[in-house]
């Protein structure tokens, strides 16, 4: 049944620069099905695919090979403005998330609109819309809200990483990507975004898919843990065995990939000094 | 005061360019070439028009159109052909360069017998039983033309300002906005970016073509010469905007384009009353443009703060 698959990706396959000395397999047949309310947290290393992967949910990349449903609809081939209508997301560089010469008020303003194809002619901050994005805004706790007719731009990068999250979440996404959305913050301002980000998925049971970095959240966030490696999930942690699980374990794990990969490397080298 | 009320009037045309500039480089954050093409097209538009008999208010509508279809095959060439936005506004301004001279039959349009905006407005000043021989304003004559003809462009410039003003508050205008802004915001939060670039560029470029309606109108007759300068004279006004509205609001910085806009007039009517060559305003203007672009970078660089403790020479 479809209703029970938020989010279904079959096969997705994906080379960059294919044919060229830069080609670089990103996604190499990454299969995935969420149900609704599930929380993945995908980890792996610089390469590893795991930004592709979120991108192609996004609509940001057009996988080659593969389909990403939502909901039991084929998304696939939806441009990235139109899969707005039911992705959420919120980018690692704090940056790229808001609008800096538009105020608070008028970049949340925008996130109410999230899913309509062309916005209209009637004023975007009526007073009761006004109203209602300061309610929004004071449940931050930041007191952003008496700071609304700011230009977003003057803010800290981790209050500007807040209002993303708003702005992600303000209309309900079916789908929340995060990527990375801590790795640029100071520690006090990630673990800020972070608790929020507990607090707004587990208020709206929103459908997660969370890239990060760092071990610690993996371990923490979740119910699920993928890791990829050159484009491919090589382990699923879920149920009792997510649970259970720990940042040491995790890094094990990670140093296994790590040497595999040297001793690529290092047979690659034994053969070009037999072979060249 | 002829000359001064003369600026004015100039000023008050001229914003219209000037806001349109604004609104593809400051809002849209692009390089838009369509604005001197577009500018032109309004010129000869209106003037073929109202030669056929038309009414100025038709004429200077139907002129901003064809700058807003200018602006939205710029747009089109961008972002569905994927041409660079600078060869787009290029290639643009020269076809239309032909559009043009269809449409003069190769010569000039004189606008003297026609319904014109100065004539009309000086005939309603009449209707109104003002005084025909003019008002004397700080001791010097401004004939009944003139001043009727200021009178008229109060709204046939305020008009347009004031629903720019009111478009960038709806949802519409804001999508546009950020679209402009952070491109990837916009499109996370559902917006076609695309179409906002194209939408964007027709509104600039229909108040670049409505201008030149307006300019044809005020100058009596229209010819391909009004095809050239004119980014160059409204990104100068735009400057000047900045400056004048620096950390204000947007309304702020629109009126401030506007004002720009009069004292970039009021300073051009100086400098011919000092002796300039009108000849010489396009170079001086370049430069004019040219000097604000790069000298607060030349005065950073020279002038750089050090930081504490480091060497004066390093």
């Amino acid at each position: 049944m479809a209703e029970s698959r938020a989010l279904e990706l079959v096969d997705l396959r994906h080379t960059f620069n294919e044919g060229t000395v830069h080609e670089v397999r990103a996604l190499r047949g990454v299969n995935l099905v969420m149900e609704p309310g599930a929380f993945v947290v995908v980890l792996g290393f610089n390469g590893s695919g795991k930004s592709s992967l979120l991108n192609a949910v996004a609509g940001t990349l057009i996988p080659a090979h593969g389909e990403v449903k939502v909901y039991g609809e084929d998304v696939t081939q939806w441009p990235e403005h139109r899969r707005a209508a039911l992705v959420g997301r919120v980018f690692q560089d704090p940056l790229r998330g808001t609008a800096p010469r538009l105020t608070i008020a008028e970049n949340l303003a925008l996130a109410t609109q999230r899913g309509r194809r062309w916005p209209d002619l009637r004023r975007a901050l009526s007073r009761p819309k006004r109203e209602a994005i300061a309610a929004q805004v004071s449940e931050l706790g930041m007191g952003l809200e008496d700071r609304l007719d700011t230009p977003i731009g003057s803010l800290s990068g981790g209050q500007r990483q807040a209002l993303t999250l708003l702005i992600a979440t303000l209309v309900s996404p079916r789908i929340l990507l995060l990527d990375e959305h801590t790795a640029a913050l100071d520690p006090k301002s990630a673990e800020m975004v972070l608790s929020l980000t507990e607090e707004v998925v587990r208020k709206l049971r929103l459908t997660t898919l969370m890239v990060t970095h760092s071990m610690a959240q993996a371990v923490r966030l979740g119910d699920r843990v993928l890791m990829m490696h050159r484009g491919k999930v090589v382990r699923d942690y879920r149920g009792p065995r997510k649970r259970r699980l720990r940042a040491e374990e995790l890094l094990d794990h990670f140093n296994e990939l790590r040497n595999e990969d040297l001793l690529d490397e290092s047979a690659a080298g034994m053969l070009e000094r037999v072979y060249v | 005061m002829n000359l001064l009320v003369g600026a004015l009037s100039m000023g008050l045309l001229l914003s219209l360019l000037a806001l349109g500039v604004f609104v593809a480089f400051r809002i849209l954050g692009t390089y838009d070439l369509t604005a001197d093409g577009a500018f032109g097209v309004g010129a000869v538009v209106a003037a073929a028009l109202l030669a056929r008999g038309f009414d100025p208010t038709t004429a200077s509508i139907v002129a901003g159109l064809a700058g807003g279809a200018a602006g939205a095959v710029t747009g089109l060439l961008h972002t569905r052909l994927k041409v660079d936005i600078l060869l787009a506004g290029i290639l643009v301004t020269t076809a239309l360069y032909s559009l043009d001279l269809f449409l003069m039959k190769g010569g000039d349009i004189p606008l003297s017998g026609t319904r014109a905006l100065p004539r009309t407005a000086e005939s309603i000043w009449m209707a109104a039983g003002l005084p025909s021989e003019g008002v004397v304003l700080f001791g010097t004559k401004v004939s009944a033309r003139n001043l009727a003809t200021f009178i008229a462009l109060i709204p046939a410039a305020g008009v347009p300002v004031f629903l720019l003003d009111r478009f960038f508050r709806t949802s519409l205008g804001l999508a546009l906005r950020a679209t402009g802004d952070n491109r990837t915001m916009a499109r996370a939060v559902g917006i076609d970016v695309d179409a906002m670039f194209v939408l964007g560029l027709v509104a600039a470029n229909g108040m670049v073509g409505l201008s030149g309606a307006l300019f044809a109108q005020y100058q009596s007759f229209a010819n391909i010469q009004m095809s050239f300068g004119n980014l160059v004279t409204g990104l100068g006004c735009v400057i000047l905007g900045d400056a004048i509205a620096r950390g204000r609001s947007l309304g702020g910085r629109i009126l401030g384009v506007v004002l720009g806009t009069i004292l970039f007039r009021l300073l051009v009517a100086g400098a011919i009353t000092a002796g300039v060559a009108p000849n010489a305003l396009k170079l001086l203007t370049a430069l004019f443009v040219l000097a604000v672009l790069v000298i607060p970078d030349i005065v950073r660089s020279r002038f750089r703060p050090r930081p504490a403790g480091a060497p004066a020479h390093g």
